[in-house]
């Protein structure tokens, strides 16, 4: 689960450029870092600094201009298309600002839907989508649409969507963002609690510096699509 | 991904925009039901065309005579290769052409002029021997009154038109006796037969049988109980002169040993102490047996006739037909598969984000365009059911409303539209396969997304 030398995700000089017209976007810059399997890591930074981009090239959604960028040592920029929607089938889990769940399925048939790209057997779904909601505190609601529940419902939701799978790295891009501070904590606690029993690597981008201080357990820093601050928690 | 769980995420996608999606299908339906409609039409029509053929006995028949009597006006050939005289068609023959591979009966032509006295009233007409195995060709379907009860039973079957010349009321005949008076040949002694050719040489002659005989004509009478009123007498006109309007037995009628008008021809022949046929049918198995049997006949030195090469062009006709109408049939399922690309290029515009997630949480580009495929196809396929249908419905429409018109007409009802298995599994396959192509376009086009771009779509 933690690669040969440990490291969950590490990037080396990684840079992501688009061509925007005439003038061409250093979304990611010759960014370097590590994570460590086990980690909690906060990717901070304001709009626009390219904290997405780079928890994108982290899932394998999106592919390096330059540089190389390894989950558990292996080079996602020399993946296939179809390796890479392996890796992010099994060994990363996402969860998204925008929570979204598709509201035509119920919360059991949203969460089913990743074992059923990974083809796991029917039965054996069935199973593991009842423990992924409980372990959110949802395992009353399986019948229930999207749309008939609360925002932090939704994203514990997408929380046990995104763990169904098993995956080893769970990269959650602004998961509070749409949430009270009420319900955006509960979040932080239930990821805190999640990283802590499972040992499960957390990268989560925010700009809240506060609730990353108070829940991550190391704070990354960007500005201008290059890495500031890679230091451990402060 | 699984077929079960496309299949089922795909029923479950076009759900969700049921009344654009059962649009879709419905133009698809359309489609398919225009198809079905117009090949049921050419496949009825060739049905019944086969049907009235096959029903005459002249497809699944080789008709042999000697090539000695070959032609009218012609010079007899010799057999082909042999240098022989041309063989008599004569009882051996006949033998010879049964063991033919596939040939199922070899009868010969009995066809005479005679005369049937019905209530004291004569009437000059034309008796022809019918095979017991015509009972069962579908050629006297639907005659007034039935077959002969035996191979070997005294009974006739009329023609309608000289059943109408016998009485006002045909169908009053069926039960009724008429009398047929026809001339027996009989072979003459030898002897006799010598002194009746002018010139002969009866040394030589009582050498030589075939010409060592003649035979005296003898007046008779048979009663004969009406069975049946026919149409028209089938497979009639090959090999002999006319058809026959008093149907009989063949074996009754071979017994009847009746003067024909090939028995002239052999006495100037010399041939007369010999029976020969004017003419032999050869029934094979199936019409494809029909070649292979000709040509074997044709090597033991008969001339042969079939309709093998009319069938040929038959089917060449009604392939071209078919080919017309299934093209114009196609033309509104290409309509409508303009209207999947359509609605699939929409869905994938309204579903941007989702594809997006669905790559998130693992979908391969080969999955999401096998989702829009198996959508597309879905689509075919409950069109192409629902096509069949309605396809179906019309076929029959066109039946019954013709029959009202034949009927009007006073004429029998008939099948103009046939709708087979084999067209009702090949529409919905076609109706899956326009649509799957259909879906080509639009299921590349959400595989190509961009994960990121789409999963910031709002």
């Amino acid at each position: 689960m933690t690669g040969n030398n440990g490291f969950a995700i590490r990037a080396l000089d990684v840079s992501r450029h688009y061509q925007m017209g005439e003038s061409l976007v250093r979304a990611v810059d010759g960014v370097s870092l590590e994570i460590r399997a086990g980690e909690f890591a906060a990717l901070l930074g304001s709009s626009g600094s390219g904290k997405s981009t780079l928890l994108n090239l982290m899932a394998g959604l999106d592919r390096v201009t330059s540089g190389s960028m390894f989950a558990h040592e292996k080079n996602l920029a020399e993946m296939t298309p179809d390796q890479l929607a392996n890796h992010r089938s099994h060994t990363v889990g996402m969860v998204f600002q925008a929570f979204n769940l598709l509201p035509r399925m119920t919360l059991e048939e949203n969460v089913e839907l990743p074992l059923r790209l990974a083809e796991v057997d029917r039965k054996e779904r069935t199973e593991r989508v009842r423990t992924a909601l409980e372990r959110v505190h949802l395992g009353a609601r399986l019948t229930h649409r999207p749309t008939e529940m609360s925002g932090g419902e939704q994203q514990r939701a997408a929380l046990a969507r995104a763990l169904v799978n098993r995956p080893t790295i769970l990269l959650a891009d602004e998961p509070t963002g749409n949430l009270d501070s009420a319900t955006g904590d509960e979040i932080m606690l239930l990821l805190r609690e999640i990283n802590e029993s499972m040992g499960m690597t957390i990268i989560m981008v925010t700009h809240e510096r506060p609730r990353a201080e108070r829940f991550a357990s190391r704070l990354l820093e960007m500005k201008d699509g290059k890495l500031i601050s890679n230091g451990d928690r402060a | 991904m699984k077929i079960s769980d496309l299949t089922e995420l795909a029923a479950r996608n076009l759900r969700e925009a049921l009344l654009r999606n059962s649009l879709t299908t419905l133009g698809i339906a359309v489609g398919v039901a225009s198809l079905v409609a117009m090949l049921s039409l050419g496949v009825g029509l060739q049905e019944l065309a086969n049907k009235r053929l096959s029903n005459s006995g002249l497809f699944d028949a080789v008709f042999v005579s000697s090539r000695m009597n070959d032609g009218f006006g012609r010079p007899p050939r010799r057999a082909a290769g042999s240098g022989d005289e041309s063989k008599p068609l004569n009882e051996d023959a006949r033998q010879q052409i049964l063991k033919v591979p596939n040939v199922s009966e070899v009868y010969s032509e009995i066809r005479f002029n005679t005369e049937i006295l019905y209530d004291g009233n004569p009437y000059m007409t034309m008796v022809a021997g019918i095979p017991d195995s015509a009972r069962n060709g579908g050629a006297f379907d639907g005659m007034r009154g039935s077959f002969f009860s035996s191979p070997t039973a005294d009974e006739a079957i009329l023609q309608i038109e000289f059943a109408k010349q016998l009485s006002d009321k045909p169908d009053s005949l069926i039960g009724k006796e008429i009398t047929l008076r026809y001339a027996e040949r009989q072979a003459l002694p030898a002897e006799n037969a010598a002194n009746a050719r002018p010139g002969a040489d009866s040394a030589k002659g009582s050498s030589d049988p075939q010409l060592s005989s003649g035979f005296s004509v003898i007046p008779r009478e048979e009663k004969l109980r009406i069975v049946g009123i026919v149409e028209t007498e089938p497979a009639a006109g090959f090999g002999a002169f006319g058809r026959g309007r008093v149907l009989i037995p063949q074996q009754p009628a071979e017994k009847l040993s009746a003067a024909q008008s090939n028995d002239l021809r052999d006495i100037l022949r010399g041939r007369s102490g010999e029976r020969t046929y004017g003419s032999l049918t050869a029934r094979v198995k199936k019409p494809a047996d029909v070649k292979a049997a000709e040509d074997a006949i044709k090597a033991m030195g008969f001339s042969t006739f079939s309709l093998l090469d009319a069938t040929k062009n038959l089917r060449l006709v009604f392939a071209v037909f078919d080919v017309l109408l299934g093209v114009f049939g196609s033309l509104a399922l290409i309509v409508a598969s303009l209207g999947i690309i359509n609605t699939l290029v929409m869905a994938i515009l309204e579903r941007r984000r989702e594809i997006g997630v669905l790559k998130a949480l693992g979908a391969s580009d080969g999955d999401v365009q096998s989702l829009f495929f198996a959508e597309a196809g879905v689509m075919g396929l409950f069109g192409g059911i629902f096509g069949v249908f309605i396809g179906w419905l019309i076929s029959r429409g066109m039946t019954l409303g013709t029959n009202i018109y034949l009927h009007r007409q006073d004429l029998p009802d008939i099948q103009i539209s046939s709708v087979p298995w084999w067209m009702v599994a090949g529409a919905i396959a076609f109706s899956i396969a326009v649509s799957l192509a259909a879906g080509l376009y639009p299921a590349s086009r959400a595989s190509r997304l961009n994960p990121v771009e789409a999963l910031r779509y709002e």
